[in-house]
């Protein structure tokens, strides 16, 4: 049988994916063991006992200086942080995208500028964000939502564009208003895809989130992993990376959670 | 008064000639047949009708008045795909014509008006076939249900004409012997005038009133694009076909359409 018709059971699946994590792992356990056993104070691959011995302090164990559980208080500003900048650049984008998409004469205003403004790469943007908008939240948020906002405009933009023709002439026939005509075929038709385009923004956004906090913050946990680098202190950074990577992965899954829960239709229409 | 009038209409695409020196009537619930050959206009002739593009030179009338530059509900329409709404299930893709026209700021009815428009939707469905489908998605459907839904859709609006585009040409024989069973109920009961495009003779034959074949002149390589499609031939059925049911044998026999216009001994069917 070729080799593209092999197709894994159940069992075998689950096994094919538990793989690559567990050689990860094991191969950090071997080299972690091999270097602290040659050197007891080497700070690269610290032992997992350590690891969680730090976490399991910054997370339950109250600082001694300003009372704050840090990681907790790392943890809820960046997903504020987040959170607050791809809910603007969302709905920016959703309501300026099919506006760019379905009206030809929006189309031809906005279409050339988003072109070009979404070539500017974001984080050399940084330092006039910083010094226009000084170093607090403000220019972190912007941060993020220029990193983001142009895709999600282009993509929904096109996507609007890419509903058949004869949708909008169907529609029309019915008595729809532009109005009515984006309300009740276009933006319905848009949400799943909004949905497809953010998760796919989901990256982008925390390496803007992690390089705005590493530059000018005083918390979160982009600003947490920069500050203890300088002791080298990878019992700290690496749970926290471990961290970041667990919230992402989290909130892709919701998103596609909401998806198939929300729009039953797409799944089916995108399969036929 | 003739529902369509077509008057020496040409149309051109760059140095293309498409459609050349058409000009014909159609009466208030004829039943007219479009047939040629692949490329020859027919669809164009259609997309004309409909308001989607305009003759290059000519003039379409209907009911006496100039055809309005862009589509509306006068004038409903069946795709050979793509004519029903992905996001809605049948019972959505039906009422939507209905929620339009009453609401106009949203789209969409709540309440007592909305079960109103539930029940005559449902009796359309029902109508055409659908009964026991009206939460399904269209994706979820097969191909002839989704064109009996794109049909229910349409009339749901009640156009005073109805443009087909090979609506059942993808239907496998036993389901398009169905719709157009169907089909020529529908234009029975209700006070439409309808034209189709089809690739079958015999359809055209069974449902139609009347036939329009068109077909290029000259159809060298080198000829093709400077002569567009004329009326190669224009047939009255025979015995004459009338809307209502009753077959009476009360017209001249001849449809030519130097006639047609004027009178055909045609007495004035009113819709019930
Ligand atoms: N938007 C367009 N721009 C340029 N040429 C076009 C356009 N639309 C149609 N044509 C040309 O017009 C001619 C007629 O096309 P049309 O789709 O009307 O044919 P048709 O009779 O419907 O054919 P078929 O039976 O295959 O559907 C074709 O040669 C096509 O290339
Ligand atoms: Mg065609």
């Amino acid at each position: 049988m070729r080799l593209l018709n092999v197709k894994p059971t159940r069992g075998q699946a689950v096994i094919l994916a538990a793989l690559p994590f567990a050689l990860t792992c094991a191969a950090y356990l071997l080299f972690s063991h091999l270097r602290l056993a040659e050197n007891p104070n080497d700070k690269l691959l610290p032992a997992v006992g350590g690891m969680v011995q730090m976490v399991t302090d910054l997370a339950f164990h109250p600082d001694p200086r300003t009372g704050d559980y840090t990681f907790w208080v790392d943890t809820a500003a960046s997903l504020q942080r987040l959170f607050i900048a791809l809910s603007i650049s969302t709905i920016a984008a959703l309501v300026i995208g099919i506006v760019m998409g379905l009206l030809p004469l929006a189309g031809a205003l906005l279409n050339p500028y988003v072109a070009v403004i979404s070539m500017a790469p974001p984080l050399a943007l940084l330092p006039i964000l910083f010094i226009v908008m000084g170093l607090g939240e403000t220019s972190k948020i912007t941060l993020i939502v220029i990193g983001t906002f142009p895709l999600l405009v282009r993509d929904l933009a096109l996507r609007v564009s890419e509903l058949p023709r004869e949708q909008f002439l169907k529609a029309q026939t019915l008595g729809a208003s532009t109005w009515q005509i984006a309300l009740r075929v276009v933006l319905p038709q848009m949400l799943p895809r909004l949905v497809d385009a953010l998760r796919l923004q989901l990256g982008p956004a925390w390496l803007f989130l992690i390089a705005a906090e590493a530059i000018a913050s005083d918390s979160g946990l982009g600003y947490r992993i920069f500050l203890v680098r300088r002791y080298l202190a990878m019992d700290i950074i690496l749970p926290y990376v471990a961290w970041i990577t667990l919230l992402a992965f989290l909130a892709d899954a919701a998103l596609r959670w909401l998806q198939a829960r929300a729009f039953p239709w797409f799944a089916v229409a995108r399969a036929s | 008064m003739s529902a369509i009038q077509v008057e020496r209409v040409w149309k051109e695409y760059g140095d293309q000639i498409v459609i050349e020196d058409i000009s014909f009537e159609i009466e208030r619930r004829g039943f007219l047949m479009l047939v040629g050959p692949s490329g020859c206009g027919k669809t164009t002739f259609l997309r004309m009708l409909l308001g989607e593009e305009a003759p290059t030179r000519g003039t379409i009338l209907i009911d006496g008045k100039p055809l309005a530059a862009e589509p509306d509900c006068d004038r409903g329409v069946v795709f050979q795909r793509y004519s029903v709404f992905p996001h809605l299930t049948a019972l959505g893709n039906v009422m939507l014509g209905a929620e339009l026209s009453q609401a106009l700021l949203l789209g969409k009815l709540f309440g007592a008006k909305r079960r109103a428009v539930e029940e005559e939707a449902r009796a359309l469905l029902d109508q055409v076939g659908l009964a026991g489908a009206e939460a399904k998605y269209p994706a979820a459907m097969s191909g002839g249900m989704q064109q009996r839904l794109a049909l229910a859709q349409a009339l749901m609006r009640r156009p005073k004409i109805l443009l087909l585009d090979e609506p059942f040409g993808a239907l496998d024989p036993g389901i398009r012997a169905d719709i157009q069973a169907l089909m020529q109920r529908l234009w029975n009961e209700t006070d439409l005038t309808v034209v189709m495009v089809t690739h079958d003779l015999s359809e055209a034959f069974r449902l139609g009133t009347r036939i329009l074949a068109f077909e290029r002149s000259r159809n060298r390589p080198e000829e093709r694009e400077r002569y567009g499609a004329t009326i190669a031939k224009d047939i009255a059925i025979w015995p004459p076909r009338i809307a209502g049911g009753s077959k009476r044998f009360n017209r001249s026999g001849r449809d030519d359409p130097a006639k047609t216009g004027a009178s055909s001994g045609r007495p004035e069917v009113q819709a019930s």
